[in-house]
């Protein structure tokens, strides 16, 4: 496809920002002196210039207003073990030893020298594939680099917008399912408008012979890749890397663009970020902007660029809105924020009153005592241990997981948890009641909320029964008279 | 009478040793007509029988060769012959370093290199429908393809790491009796690539094809095999002159007719 490009190049004196530029050229500034060129492949290079690259979620610094140059990308390949959550390990082949690989940004009119490494302990060839490349392959073709090579080839970008680059080495859907796939950004003349706060932010399924949560060494499931039955759906190459330690941040008042690409290689993100609306989106990365964006779709090998301005503090939840992904899959990141609150915007929480359809009044919320206790108690070991798993499965699963192996930095595990443990009534006392605040398990640090639960003494004293005797846990029998008598105690 | 036939019979003997010793370490494999992954004409392929080394060669073995043959030594070597990587284990032109193990195969030994080893043998280099015919039995059944087990096998390879350094060996022999086909190292065959690079006489591709994206997918006979296409893609990426730490090589001979 033929565009035609109207490039402006400034004299070098002035330092006005893009947008005053613009609007000088567009009303007023007609003694400058211009260039215009009628393609993109006219715009010259001067200088060479090693390009800088950068693992996520990071990007290199913004390009601003320099010239098209002679751009030089050095990107080494690794296969490499690495952790995909917790106690569960899996072989990446990485561009720049990261999932996803190292970013690249250039601008229109760049020419870039490319040089493709493949580390001499990988076992396998590799190449790359840069959607934002205009030939054969997108540059496939040229860098089909064997263990212990270096391949180079060179382009020319001609296209603004943000591109998704991958391995496109035979069987291709195995090298992107294990990780070889990253962003390119190919900024217009004069830049992106600069922001506050940019990051690189990139979807991936993972195929794991082991069920989510498995341990150990888990290789590549090629039937679940082919059938897209995913066991991970994940930000940033594993569970958890955007949580916790790795969380986003901002401050109130800033405006945020995040780089967000979809590696696949199976599945399409609705990229969706708990709590905020975008302010525009670049919709497939490319010129189209919408306005005003809950969720924004990211095909397998795309990508988008969206912005917002934060505008009061808290932790908003990036999420796949297929939202079991999120949840069960491990497609959950964060954005935390400080600052000032906002009541104008958003209150909080002012009131919990009762709702009752049949008659005025105001109530507070029943507590347990209010729970029915069951019609059948559980008469044995073994019937506790199933209806506690019964009730597990649709009480605690959703933040505690199948295997209570919990989410990291979000939410505790109860597989093999010290804290769990170590005390029983406390445990029955947090089910009971709830828990705020920092609490320590198994050497993390975790701060969430965990909400009162409705459940029956007898309900109660099974599901703990079940926690307590699973996963590796210390096998406690809990009698809903003990329940009871933690109950009382309050 | 008697000493006649014993005379004879020692003869016999003498001549079975011989022809052993000619083909010692070497495994007989019955050829039959298969389908490989990739083909150069037409899909199916026949393997007439022969013999293949039950082990790769090990970095003892080409000690041994580099010794009578000094033109294969790391400093004599023609870098048209092997590239810059050529032995770069050895510490010298006769020695491995200390952390090389002899039992291990040899790898960063080129296909010139391979091919001249094999030809001093009086063997030569398997063709890539050997190799492939015989690599694709498990220890039990010739033909293990289709096998969730063989291909999961194969894959774990692919992704264990430094696997090179382990001992020849130390897998199951397969039904033919040959070890380590899988599990160690990739392996030169005489026509490494006949089936990507020049592309030959395939009909929906060109060679360019091959090499990316939904290419690799025409063509191929078993798109679930991803094992083997692993090793195509290998074959592919690879030239004559180069050497490479997980690349090694086993040697494999015609049947003598006239036995």
């Amino acid at each position: 496809m033929k565009i035609i490009f109207k490039f402006f190049v400034k004299n070098n004196t002035r330092n006005l920002s893009f947008l005053t530029l613009m609007s000088l050229l567009l009303f007023s500034c007609f003694e400058d002196k211009k260039t215009e060129y009628a393609s993109a492949e006219e715009i010259p290079v001067n200088r060479e210039m090693i390009a800088e690259l950068t693992a996520p979620p990071f990007v290199p610094t913004p390009i601003g207003k320099r010239k098209a140059k002679k751009l030089i990308v050095k990107m080494e390949i690794l296969e490499e073990e690495g952790e995909i959550t917790d106690g569960v390990r899996y072989v990446y082949w990485t561009f720049g030893g990261s999932v996803p690989g190292s970013f690249i940004r250039t601008r229109v009119g760049d020419e870039i020298e490319f040089h493709l490494q493949n580390h001499p302990d990988n076992k396998l060839p590799h190449n790359i594939d840069l959607h934002a490349v205009t030939g054969p392959g997108g540059g496939a073709e040229s860098s089909f680099v064997a263990p212990g090579h270096e391949k180079v080839f060179s382009f020319k970008v001609l296209n603004p917008g943000l591109y998704v680059y991958h391995c496109a080495t035979a069987p291709v859907g195995m090298h992107i399912a294990n990780g070889m796939y990253g962003l390119i950004l190919v900024e217009p003349e004069g830049g992106l408008p600069i922001v506050d706060k940019e990051y690189y932010v990139m979807q991936g399924d993972f195929y794991t012979k082991g069920a989510n949560g498995e341990r150990g060494l888990q290789p590549f499931d090629m039937q679940k890749a082919v059938d897209e039955k995913a066991d991970y759906v994940v930000f940033n190459g594993k569970v958890g890397a955007l949580t916790g330690d790795g969380a986003l941040t901002a401050k109130v008042g800033e405006t945020v663009r995040l780089f967000v690409g979809n590696g696949g290689p199976g599945l399409v993100s609705s990229f969706h970020v708990i709590g905020e609306i975008f302010d525009k989106v670049h919709v497939e990365g490319g010129d189209l902007v919408n306005e005003n964006v809950q969720t924004t779709m990211i095909p397998a090998g795309g990508a988008a660029i969206v912005e917002f301005k934060v505008d009061v503090p808290g932790t908003f939840i990036l999420v796949d809105h297929s939202i079991f992904r999120a949840f069960n899959k491990g497609a959950l990141g964060m954005l935390k924020v400080e600052g000032e609150k906002n009541k104008k915007i958003y209150s909080g929480e002012l009131m919990d009153n009762i709702y009752l359809p049949e008659g005025p009044g105001i109530q507070s919320m029943p507590t347990t005592d209010e729970v029915k206790e069951s019609d059948i108690p559980a008469q044995s070991f073994a019937e506790q241990m199933e209806f506690g798993k019964q009730i597990y499965g649709q009480t605690c699963i959703a933040c505690h997981q199948a295997e209570g192996q919990g989410i990291p930095n979000a939410f505790p595990p109860l597989a093999k948890s010290d804290y769990l443990n170590a005390d029983v009534d406390r445990a029955i006392d947090i089910v009971l009641h709830g828990k705020t605040g920092e609490i320590t398990v198994n050497g993390q640090k975790y701060n969430s909320v965990m909400t009162r639960q409705s459940l029956s003494a007898e309900e109660i004293a099974n599901v703990m029964t079940y926690v307590y005797n699973s996963w590796g846990n210390n096998k406690t029998v809990v009698t809903p008279q003990r329940v009871k008598n933690v109950k009382s105690k309050k | 009478m008697c000493t006649k036939t014993f005379r004879l019979t020692l003869v016999f003997i003498a001549m079975q040793m011989f022809s052993y010793g000619q083909s010692e370490g070497m495994v007989h494999i019955k050829g039959a007509r298969y389908i490989p992954l990739y083909g150069r004409d037409s899909t199916v392929v026949e393997v007439k029988d022969f013999k293949l080394d039950a082990y790769p060669v090990t970095n003892a073995d080409y000690k041994e060769f580099v010794k009578k043959y000094p033109k294969w030594q790391k400093s004599k070597v023609k870098g048209l012959f092997a590239d810059a990587n050529y032995l770069r284990n050895w510490k010298s032109d006769l020695e491995y370093k200390d952390t090389e193990n002899p039992k291990s195969p040899v790898t960063y030994v080129s296909w010139f290199a391979a091919k001249a080893y094999c030809e001093c043998q009086g063997k030569r280099l398997p063709t890539m429908d050997e190799w492939e015919y015989a690599a694709m039995a498990d220890e039990n059944t010739k033909d293990a393809r289709i096998k969730k087990s063989y291909n999961e096998q194969i894959l774990a390879w692919y992704e264990a790491s430094r696997s090179n350094e382990n001992e020849i060996g130390q897998n199951p022999k397969n039904y033919w009796g040959v070890y380590d086909l899988h599990g160690l190292v990739w392996e030169w065959t005489s026509d490494f690539n006949s089936v990507l690079l020049s592309g030959e006489s395939r009909k929906d591709n060109d060679k360019d094809n091959n090499l990316f994206c939904g290419s690799a997918a025409l063509g191929a006979t078993d798109l679930m095999n991803y094992a083997a296409f692993m090793r195509y893609a290998f074959r592919g990426s690879i030239k004559a002159n180069y050497a490479i730490k997980n690349l090694g090589f086993r040697c494999a001979k015609d049947i003598d007719n006239t036995q």
